[in-house]
Order: structure tokens, then C-alpha cells, then sequence
């Protein structure tokens, strides 16, 4: 009875702190941005605006839930909830500390990767029902960009479960204690990190969004809280994705002196922060350089990588 | 000028009977009547046979005379249509006019000699319902398909209230919503491919990328451009006709909101002219003043372009940045002249207001100011790997295209053609200022930004000059048609406080005639052609803005691109619609 108690705490926890984090996401992007470029970011609702969080929730959820009468409804609803249940269902078997977890899976990062890719639907629904031509390209374009993308993300990692022979990921972190994986797979790192910027699709390859060409891409038709489950399902897909950075390539919780928990926490906001400072800084490839460059570049290097970290392992026996 | 002699003699021995007159210019820019049937031939003559050729068609419209006076010395006409061509051989520019009669003449299209008489054929189409022969497709362009009457035509009211109160009766909107209906075959746009069905996509007149409400309709095949036409006109106010109803003085603000990016530097072009037509020399402090107001706005023009070029490219910060340092310049603007994009500074006769006390200190900081953030945005754009992917070679065009289509400016100097009015046919004052062109190559995206950075700093090196030399004395020319007159002579001298009641009360009057002066703007050449039949308001006044040609060149470079690119194409050259619709 304990055990299933404490289960559920952990599970409603995880669930409270992903969705807590994206909400303060909304904030932290907007004030960092603002400091940035310049300007001040949201600063009058709340002490720091904080309470911009809580006016925007309010905005959107009373809102008209419209949906356009050339739409295809029962698709056109069902998009934004996919888009935030494959980004929550990863966090399923991201390891916050030694006990604390949702799932502690043998096929965790199989699992990570397999979630991932579901997420491409919330994307191509929602362009696709939308019936509108520029949610239909920036579909297309998303569908093109996470597929592509997706396949050397899985490669990316290889190196990192030869190291570590296993796919769970609590026995990853663990196998970090001496050296975290950012230094012997840095190249594996650098691919991770891109993908998972394509992945998001956020800036710089926002491209099934490109406001400036698009509109808004694939949610140009999308509005109020539907509209909503895409933004929290993007930055939700932001913590996800740099919570793996960290437990992959930088230990996890491991770390002197402070509880592991805060340690998990603090490494993940780093890279949050710089998925942040990337949109500031960069502009936006073009649809067919993005994917030249994942078929020509970025997948001959991450085969290469599984290569060399194979031959090292073997020869390390 | 010896020059202008020549090029008459050689057209009058070739074309003989047909060269009805030369008629005298005060601009400068030999002019002569042409009767309608050689007008194409002579043209063609110009462009493509004479000695020093004429390559760009810089401006072509038309006057209705049939209401003006102290024209006894031109050939009788209804109406008139003017060719003003450039040669850059010759330095030189000629104007061809051609006398029409008849209430509703045509006369045949040049659209196979210059591509971009395209659309000039068509404005004068809309605005005096003169036809072209030959024109591949003469529909209205500025107006929309179902205004009534044509504008610029003498008996075509000047306001609104003229016209009766508004109605919009049901029956009326559905026509008009009818008549809004997109058809793509009317357009030259095909559905079927052989293999493909084509995509239509209508970007704007709202988008994000297109920088006001312009709409440009795409045919794609995946996200390739296989044809383009844009439509224009949503941003037209009938400045050209306002010109026709204010006051020379009064229409001064006027001219502030045709680039509205490029604040006193329509003022400029406009105030020139006038007081070319009037006879006025301006003192030397005002011209100086003018000049360092005028780069003030090229440079916050320049900056506000990189911006929302960047922006379109992807990048989401430089914008803040570059809207920041704009408004450094506001701040230098507003001490002198109380305003801020639209200031209305320059007079007939001089400016305004002399400059205000610590004016040297804001623009001193300025100066300092400035060159440090370029070189930010020299690393921080200029540098950028994925900003040059999606710039360098993509909306390039040659010398000689950029002269067909008619584009000037950065967007010339860009493709290496070594070409500013301030340098070559230095106004206002210019020839006093060190600086020098910057050019580019390609011709591409990338080059022309690589130019307007180069020009803000050559901008800068001439404030500084503005800066140091700023010359003592009257900030008003001492003439009878300055408009209002220096106050201090007003107070105390009654020949003077007369035409300062006569000038503002009801408005100076210009001695009649014609003249041009093209000034270097900020988006390219720029100029009114003002005609004035000696009363208190221009007779005629035509804007010759750079938006126009620059936007009609758009479906020709952006053909077999992709969407993203067009839209960095549109980023890239620099346009405001107001310029482009006025």
C-alpha cells in the first residue's frame, strides 16, 4: 500500500514539476529574451511579472474554443492533445534522482526515442486538419524535419549506451560517477543537441512555424487553450529535451555537496537557458539546407562516432 | 550644357520632322516633344543606338493639360505623356514628351523595350485612363477594379466630400466582393503543370513578411516559385492629387509620409524643386542642416531596414537592437525639430527653426555611439554562417538587369555599379562633403546589406563633417518666396511682413514651369517632377519613388526559389508601400 502511495506521489510530482516548469518557461524565455534585446519582458504583473504566467493562462482558457468550419474536427481537437501527451509521456523514465522516477525501465532511452517520434503527429494533424495552406506546408516541413532528424538522434546516443552497455537510463547516470559522457562523446553531444533543437522545432529550426514566412506555420489556425496545449507542449519538449542533455551527458543528479535533486534541477535549467539564448542569437535555415545538412553532415558523423566509440570499447577489453 | 546641345542636334538630325520643339529646362535635363507615332522609335533609338546610351527608363507618366494655362509656348495636347531616361555614360538624363489629344487617347506600350514600363503604363492607365497599345496586360494597379473614373484627370474630384456621402449598399458589396474574387488564369497564373498540380498561395496584403500591405500571389510547385504576381495599391493615398489642391508650402507634410522611413529626406527632393522653379539660393547653414538631418534619416532608415531584414531571415533580436539605436536618432531629431518620423522640417527657402542650443553634444554622442554597434552587428549578423546560406546568391540580379527594371540605390550599387547622386550630380550641397560609394558584386541579398552597412558609416563621416563645419549664419534664404519669411525681418519690415500673410494665408505663388530635381534617398533615387502654372499650387506633381520599380523587379528575380526565399528577397530590398502606392 506504501509502495503504491509513494508511486503515485512521485508520478502527480513529476507531472506538477514538468507542467510547473513549462508555465515558468513562459516567463523565464520572456524575461531572458527581454534582457537579451533590450528591453524589459514581462515586469508588471506580479513581483518580476511572475504572475504574467497565471494572466496568460487566464487569457487562453477564456477564449472562444473555435475551430474552423473547413477544419476536420475530431483531428483538428485531437492535435494539440497529442502534441503534450508525447511530451509528457517522456518524462516517464527521466531519472530526477537515484529513487525518484516514474519508471525505472531496461528500455528507457528506447523509450525516449520511441516517444519522441510519436510527437511528429501533434505536428502533422494539426497542419493537416487545419486545411489551410500555410499550416499544411509548415506540416509538411515539420514532418520532413523531425523524421530526417530523429533517425541520427537515436545514433547520437548509441556511442553513449556502448559506454555504458545498457539502456536504462538510471545505469547511465550511474555509469557517469567517474567522467560524464559529455567529454568522451562530445561529438555525440554537439549531434544530440541539434537534434533535439530540430526535434522541438524551436529556433533556429522553428521552420514548421517560421513566422515570418508562415505565419504560424502548422498552428496558424489554432487558438485559445488548443493553441495553448501546443505552447505548453513546446516547452514542455524544451525541458524534456535538456533534462536528457543532462541525464545522457552531464550525470544526471550526480554532484558534491548539494542534494541530488538540485543538482538535477540546476543542470537542466542551464540548458534550458541556452535553448533560450540559441533563439535569441540565430536566424533561420532554409527548409532544404536544414535537411541537406542532417542527411550529408550530421548522419555520416554520427555513424562515424558509433564507429570509433565501438572500436574503443572492444579495444578497451 | 554642351552635352544637352549634342544629344538634341543628334536626335533632331535623325529623327527631323518628327522632333516637334525642344523646350527650355530649368533642370538641366534637355527635354523634347516627339510626335506619337516616332515616340517608340526614338526610344528605342535612345536606348539602344544612340552614342552614350539612355539604359533606364527612370520615370514615365503623364499630364492632363487641357485645364492648364501659360503653356502657349508647347504643342497643343490634351494630354502628355513624359519619358524621363537616365544615362550613366553621359551623366546625363533626357525627357521625352509626347503631345496626346482627345479625351481618352492611346498611344503605343514600351513594355518590350523596358520591362519596367510594365507597371508605369498601367499606373497612367489608372490614373488618366490614357491607353497602351500592345501592353500585355493594362488592368488598373493602384486603385481598385472598380473605382469609377481616373484620378489624376483634371475633372475628377479632389475630395471626398466632392463625391457625395459613402453608401455601401448590400448589392454594392457583393459586386465588389465579386470583383475581388481570385482568378488565377486572368492573372497569368496556370493551375495544371504537366506532371504537377501548381499551388496558389496568397501572401499578404496581412502577413508578417511582407512589411506592410502588399499581397504577392504565388504559383508553387512544392514550396518552389513558379510565377508571382504581386498586387499593389492598398497603401494609396492620392498624394500625387493632394499636390494638386494644398499649397506649395502646405504640401510640405505631405511629402514626410510618402517613405515614411525616410522622414526630411522627402522634403528634400520636394523643397529643391520649388525652389528651383522660385530661383531661391539657400544660405549655407541650411543647406548643412539639411544635409545632416537628411543622413540622419538615411542612417535610421538603413538600421530599421537591417532589422526587419534579419527579422525575416529568422533572426528575432537585431530588430530590437536596431529600433534602439533609431532611437538615439529621435532623440536628435526631436531637439531639433520637435518631431519624430514625420518632422516637416524644410522650407521653401531654408528650415524651420535654426538648430536649438546643445544640439552638437546630441549628435556628438550619437556619433560615438553608433560605430561600436555596427561592428556588433557586423559579427553578429554580417558574420553568421546560416545568414549568409540564406542571402548570398539568392536574389541577385546584373548591372543590366538592375537598369531594365529600373532599380537604383543600394540595390544598384550592390551589383558593383558605382552610382550616387550625391557624388555625381552632387545637390543641396553635397559637393562640400568627403565620402565615398560603397559598392558591392553579387548583387545578391547579402551584398545589398553589405552596402547599406557600408553607407551608414559613410553617413556617419559626413555628420561628423556637418558636425565640425557647421557654418554661422541665416538658416533662411533672404527672398521674397520664402515660405514663411525669417521672423525677425517680419517684425519689423512691412515688404516683409506682406508675403509672410500672402505665403501662409493663402499660399506663395511659383513661377510657372517644369522641373525635376532626383535626389540620392535613402531607398534609391527619388524626385518630383513639378509643374506649376504660376498660382499658388503645383499643377501637377509627380512622385518618382524607388519602391515601385524595385517591387515590380520581384517576380523576375525570385523565379524557381523557394517561399523562404522570396521572403528574404522582399527583406532585402528595401521598401515602404506608402513609397511605392503614395
Amino acid at each position: 500500500m506504501m509502495l503504491i502511495l509513494k508511486h503515485l506521489l512521485v508520478v502527480f510530482g513529476v507531472l506538477a514539476a514538468a507542467l510547473s516548469a513549462s508555465a515558468g518557461l513562459v516567463w523565464l524565455e520572456r524575461r531572458l529574451l527581454g534582457l537579451w534585446q533590450d528591453r524589459y519582458g514581462p515586469n508588471r504583473v506580479g513581483p518580476f511579472g511572475l504572475l504574467q504566467v497565471a494572466a496568460d493562462g487566464l487569457k487562453m482558457f477564456f477564449k472562444e474554443d473555435w475551430v474552423p468550419p473547413f477544419a476536420d474536427k475530431p483531428v483538428f481537437i485531437l492535435a494539440p492533445v497529442l502534441a503534450l501527451i508525447t511530451a509528457l509521456l517522456a518524462f516517464a523514465v527521466i531519472p530526477f534522482t537515484a529513487e525518484i522516477m516514474v519508471a525505472d525501465l531496461n528500455i528507457g532511452l528506447l523509450f525516449f526515442l520511441a516517444i519522441v517520434s510519436l510527437g511528429v503527429y501533434g505536428v502533422a494533424l494539426g497542419g493537416w486538419s487545419s486545411n489551410n495552406k500555410y499550416a499544411l506546408i509548415g506540416a509538411v516541413r515539420g514532418v520532413a524535419q523531425m523524421l530526417s532528424y530523429e533517425v541520427f538522434m537515436g545514433l547520437s546516443l548509441m556511442g553513449v549506451v556502448l559506454l555504458t552497455g545498457s539502456f536504462n537510463l538510471r545505469e547511465i547516470v550511474l555509469a557517469q560517477q567517474n567522467m560524464w559522457f559529455c567529454i568522451p562523446q562530445f561529438p555525440g553531444l554537439l549531434i544530440f543537441m541539434i537534434a533535439g533543437f530540430a526535434e522541438t522545432h524551436r529556433m533556429p529550426f522553428d521552420l514548421p512555424e517560421a513566422e515570418s514566412e508562415l505565419v504560424a506555420g502548422y498552428h496558424t489556425e489554432y487558438s485559445g487553450m488548443k493553441f495553448g496545449l501546443f505552447f505548453v507542449g513546446e516547452y514542455l519538449g524544451i525541458t524534456m529535451t535538456s533534462a536528457m542533455i543532462v541525464t545522457l551527458f552531464f550525470g544526471g543528479w550526480l554532484g558534491p555537496v548539494l542534494p541530488p535533486l538540485v543538482w538535477f534541477a540546476g543542470k537542466t535549467l542551464v540548458f534550458i537557458c541556452l535553448f533560450i539564448l540559441v533563439r535569441a542569437t540565430l536566424p533561420r535555415p532554409r527548409y532544404d539546407q536544414l535537411m541537406a545538412f542532417a542527411w550529408k553532415v550530421f548522419l555520416p558523423l554520427s555513424l562515424l562516432n558509433l564507429v570509433i566509440t565501438g572500436a574503443v570499447v572492444v579495444a578497451g577489453r | 550644357m554642351n552635352q544637352s546641345t549634342n544629344i538634341i542636334e543628334t536626335l533632331r538630325t535623325r529623327f527631323g520632322q518628327a522632333l516637334l520643339m525642344e523646350q527650355p529646362s530649368l533642370d538641366n535635363i534637355p527635354t523634347v516633344w516627339c510626335v506619337q507615332e516616332k515616340a517608340a522609335d526614338l526610344l528605342r533609338y535612345l536606348k539602344e543606338q544612340v552614342d552614350g546610351p539612355y539604359p533606364m527608363l527612370y520615370d514615365l507618366t503623364a499630364i492632363d493639360e487641357r485645364r492648364r494655362t501659360k503653356r502657349a509656348d508647347q504643342p497643343p495636347a490634351d494630354f502628355t505623356v513624359v519619358y524621363h531616361l537616365s544615362s550613366f555614360a553621359r551623366n546625363g538624363d533626357i525627357r521625352i514628351k509626347v503631345p496626346l489629344t482627345g479625351e481618352y487617347p492611346a498611344i503605343a506600350s514600351i513594355t518590350s523595350l523596358w520591362p519596367a514600363a510594365n507597371w508605369y503604363e498601367r499606373e497612367i492607365f489608372d490614373m488618366f485612363g490614357i491607353g497602351f497599345e500592345g501592353h500585355p496586360a493594362l488592368y488598373r494597379i493602384l486603385l481598385p477594379a472598380t473605382w469609377e473614373g481616373h484620378p489624376l484627370r483634371k475633372e475628377h474630384p479632389c475630395r471626398a466630400t466632392e463625391m457625395g456621402p459613402f453608401q455601401l449598399p448590400v448589392e454594392k458589396q457583393q459586386r465588389e466582393e465579386e470583383a475581388l474574387r481570385f482568378q488565377p488564369a486572368a492573372w497569368g497564373l496556370e493551375s495544371d503543370g504537366k506532371d504537377t498540380d501548381y499551388m496558389f498561395l496568397n501572401l499578404g496584403p496581412q502577413h508578417p513578411g511582407t512589411h506592410g500591405i502588399f499581397r504577392i500571389t504565388l504559383q508553387l510547385d512544392g514550396e518552389e516559385i513558379m510565377a508571382a504576381v504581386p498586387e499593389i495599391g492598398f497603401h494609396h493615398r492620392g498624394a500625387e492629387k493632394m499636390g494638386e489642391r494644398q499649397t506649395w508650402h502646405t504640401y510640405i507634410p505631405y511629402t514626410d509620409r510618402v517613405d515614411y522611413l525616410g522622414g526630411v529626406m522627402n522634403n528634400l527632393a520636394y523643397v529643391l524643386g520649388v525652389e528651383k522653379l522660385a530661383g531661391i539660393v539657400v544660405p549655407d547653414r541650411a543647406k548643412v542642416i539639411r544635409i545632416m538631418l537628411a543622413e540622419l534619416f538615411r542612417v535610421s532608415n538603413h538600421l530599421i531596414w537591417l532589422g526587419t531584414f534579419v527579422q525575416d531571415v529568422g533572426a528575432m533580436s537585431p530588430v530590437f537592437f536596431t529600433f534602439n539605436d533609431r532611437e538615439h536618432i529621435f532623440d536628435i531629431i526631436t531637439a531639433v525639430t520637435g518631431g519624430r518620423m514625420h518632422p516637416s522640417w524644410f522650407r521653401i527657402g531654408g528650415v524651420a527653426m535654426d538648430l536649438p542650443d546643445g544640439w552638437d553634444r546630441l549628435v556628438r554622442q550619437f556619433l560615438a555611439y553608433l560605430p561600436p554597434r555596427l561592428q556588433e552587428y557586423e559579427c553578429l549578423v554580417m558574420a553568421n554562417t546560416i545568414f549568409k546560406a540564406r542571402t548570398q546568391g539568392i536574389g541577385s540580379y546584373t548591372i543590366a538587369q538592375a537598369l531594365d527594371w529600373g532599380v537604383t540605390g543600394p540595390g544598384l550599387r550592390a551589383c558593383g555599379l558605382e552610382w550616387d547622386l550625391r557624388k555625381k550630380r552632387p545637390y543641396a550641397g553635397y559637393d562640400q562633403f568627403q565620402f565615398e560609394i560603397p559598392t558591392a558584386q553579387n548583387g545578391d541579398c547579402y551584398d545589398r546589406a553589405v552596402v547599406r552597412l557600408a553607407e551608414i558609416r559613410q553617413s556617419l563621416l559626413i555628420i561628423k563633417q556637418c558636425l565640425d563645419n557647421m557654418p554661422a549664419g541665416p538658416f533662411k534664404a533672404d527672398h521674397p518666396l520664402t515660405t514663411p519669411p525669417p521672423r525677425e525681418r517680419t517684425l519689423q519690415h512691412i515688404e516683409t511682413l506682406i508675403p509672410h500673410f500672402l505665403g501662409t494665408g493663402w499660399g506663395p505663388v511659383i513661377p510657372a514651369g517644369e522641373v525635376c530635381v532626383p535626389i540620392e534617398a535613402a531607398k534609391g533615387i527619388y524626385s518630383y517632377y513639378l509643374i506649376s502654372a504660376g498660382d499658388i499650387r503645383a499643377y501637377r506633381i509627380r512622385i518618382r519613388a524607388p519602391s515601385f520599380p524595385h517591387l515590380q523587379m520581384v517576380p523576375a528575380i525570385s523565379r524557381g526559389l523557394l517561399v523562404p526565399d522570396l521572403l528574404a528577397i522582399l527583406g532585402s530590398i528595401d521598401y515602404v508601400m506608402a513609397d511605392a502606392d503614395r
